[in-house]
């Protein structure tokens, strides 16, 4: 599997991550060498194999639906890079 | 004081030869003179730890010592610490201070340890190396132009210099066991869903299980009592009965059917591993165990199925790292595409922007199936030549490492060829299954390591296995040159 530049903005734009255009080509080599070493999957037949997501097959558990977090708002906005009034700040989305 | 063990450190503690604060001191010394070289702390926490020292000497003379009183550890700086940075070795994180305890950290806490510090890692717990942590290499203290291993590398090093009697790590695909090998160290990866993933931040969630990094499987098991057990706020926990680790030690190992698979003996493989490995088999012959050749099939699918299981998941589980909420968030962003786009790039290095772009890829539209169901469907095949292995086999046994700790640079510009040093390990994860490393000789003064994996949830017959051979032999209380 070998990647093109196109594929590389893609991914990129997918992944949220800007990429300096200086950074392609090696990205390209690298991540191809990595997708061929993963294809040797494609090889061997699984035709009626179940994928296992968990190694006992086991699901996840539920709980019952009751409020049992108290509220940490101002603890946990302390982190955050930017915060007015509980709410989250980001640049403006809309004009 | 520094090379201890556990068992030795409550011995004294218990019999008031020496207090938690003058062992604590001890401790917070040695990583004063010697840190300095090995880097094997992001965060060294002493002002509390002598508190947490001073609280626990007087528990103890009132009577109430909890079974671990007074003793230091370090925790992998992945799992989560109320009130002290978390920088899983990310810039993203280095001014992450966790808001909350993983429930790791706070079982251990009620155990009554002291905290040292918090011990770096491969950034995010990306890699065999400990080369990709934002705050620099680990040194190998058996030899200082040597990586440790990794992830679990700070830890590892830690403990083998004698900055720490034992210490937390967690293991996705080898991150406790590879660094134990090249340290010289007794690593348990417990079964997935034995240990909490509760705080402990994640990487490849189907994968990651946390587990001590110890001098002895006898100090593993000590600390595996106070880690392990059910808890409702992981999701994947599993409810099954945790038994006396320390009490299981002596269960005899005579007439129990250790499997050889003829795949990990495949070329790759170092041969003062291979002689070593099987100089430690004859010596469980010794001991009354019986050798059977097996086959795991599917071995060598393992490394191709996992580095798309383990970038999916980590693509997934990395979106939250957007500088909104917490964490590092790039100067000045024009709108809030630019917030994302260049918080991560910024914040993730080199190998994590990697993993995560693959696994974004084995994600997408049109390649989901190729990739990412294909690789969990390998995933059941290999799990199945372990589920029938363990028909006829109480153990199955092989090298933990492939190489033996390997010089700094040498592997950190290819990443295919880092990922087969997990070889041997990665398909105990994918499997789910428990597995330890042991020491089991030497390679040019380099440690190297022997494998037991166990069955579901058989961590006592694993620590048992490993404690018998470190009875009749001295390859774990060898101390490193570089050790304090």
């Amino acid at each position: 599997m070998s990647l093109d530049q196109n594929d590389i903005a893609k991914l990129a734009r997918l992944a949220r991550i800007r990429i300096e255009p200086e950074s392609v080509a090696d990205l390209q080599q690298r991540l191809g060498d990595i997708l061929n070493m993963v294809d040797t999957m494609q090889a061997v037949d699984t035709t009626g194999v179940d994928p296992m997501a968990n190694p006992y097959d086991a699901f996840q558990r539920l709980r019952a639906d009751e409020v049992t977090e108290t509220d940490q708002r101002e603890k946990f906005q302390a982190i955050a890079p930017s915060t007015e009034d509980g709410l989250y700040l980001v640049p403006k989305v809309i004009d | 004081m520094p090379s201890y063990t556990v068992a030795e450190i409550l011995q004294k503690l218990e019999s008031r030869e020496c207090s938690s604060e003058e062992i604590t001191q001890s401790y917070l010394d040695a990583i004063a003179k010697q840190d300095g070289t090995i880097n094997s702390y992001i965060t060294v926490t002493a002002e509390q730890a002598l508190a947490q020292a001073r609280a626990a000497d007087e528990l103890r003379a009132k009577g109430d010592a909890p079974a671990l009183c007074g003793l230091p550890i370090a925790h992998k700086d992945i799992f989560c610490t109320d009130g002290i940075r978390t920088s899983c070795a990310s810039k993203m994180l280095d001014n992450f201070i966790a808001p909350y305890n993983a429930t790791v950290v706070e079982k251990l806490a009620a155990a009554g340890v002291v905290t040292l510090g918090k011990t770096n890692l491969d950034e995010f717990a990306m890699g065999s190396s400990n080369e990709t942590s934002f705050y620099g290499p680990v040194r190998n203290p058996w030899d200082i132009n040597c990586v440790p291993g990794g992830s679990s590398g700070g830890s590892a090093a830690a403990v083998a210099a004698g900055l720490a009697p034992i210490a937390t790590g967690t293991d996705t695909g080898g991150s406790i066991r590879q660094p134990a090998a090249l340290c010289g160290l007794t690593g348990l990866k417990p079964s997935y869903g034995r240990v909490s993933r509760y705080g402990m931040i994640a990487f490849a969630s189907s994968l990651d299980q946390g587990g001590p990094i110890a001098r002895t499987a006898e100090d593993a098991a000590i600390m595996m009592q106070a880690m392990a057990g059910f808890d409702l706020r992981d999701s994947t926990s599993m409810d099954v009965p945790v038994p006396d680790y320390r009490a299981a030690l002596n269960n005899d190992i005579k007439g129990k059917k250790i499997g050889v698979p003829k795949e990990y003996f495949s070329a790759g493989l170092h041969p003062d591993i291979a002689a070593a490995v099987q100089t430690a088999l004859a010596e469980y012959q010794k001991l009354g165990a019986e050798l059977v050749e097996i086959s795991l099939p599917h071995t060598e699918l393992a490394v191709p199925c996992y580095y798309v299981i383990a970038p999916a998941e980590a693509s997934t589980n990395l979106s939250r790292y957007d500088g909104v909420r917490y964490g590092y968030r790039c100067e000045d962003p024009q709108d809030l595409d630019d917030l994302y786009t260049r918080t991560r790039e910024e914040g993730f290095g080199e190998e994590v922007k990697r993993r995560i772009m693959v696994g974004t890829y084995a994600l997408s539209a049109g390649f989901y199936d190729a990739y990412y169901r294909k690789a969990q469907q390998i995933r059941r095949l290999i799990r199945n030549d372990f589920v029938e292995a363990f028909k006829q086999v109480d153990f199955i046994a092989g090298p933990t490492a492939p190489n033996p700790a390997f010089a700094l640079g040498e592997k950190a510009n290819d990443p295919v060829t880092m990922y087969l040093e997990d070889i041997y390990t990665i398909s105990v994860n994918l499997a789910g299954l428990p597995a330890i490393s042991l020491p089991a000789g030497f390679s040019n003064g380099k440690p190297v390591s022997l494998q037991l994996i166990g069955r579901d949830f058989d961590e006592a017959g694993l620590l048992a296995a490993a404690h018998q051979y470190q009875q009749i032999s001295d390859w774990h209380r060898q101390i490193a040159p570089h050790a304090v």
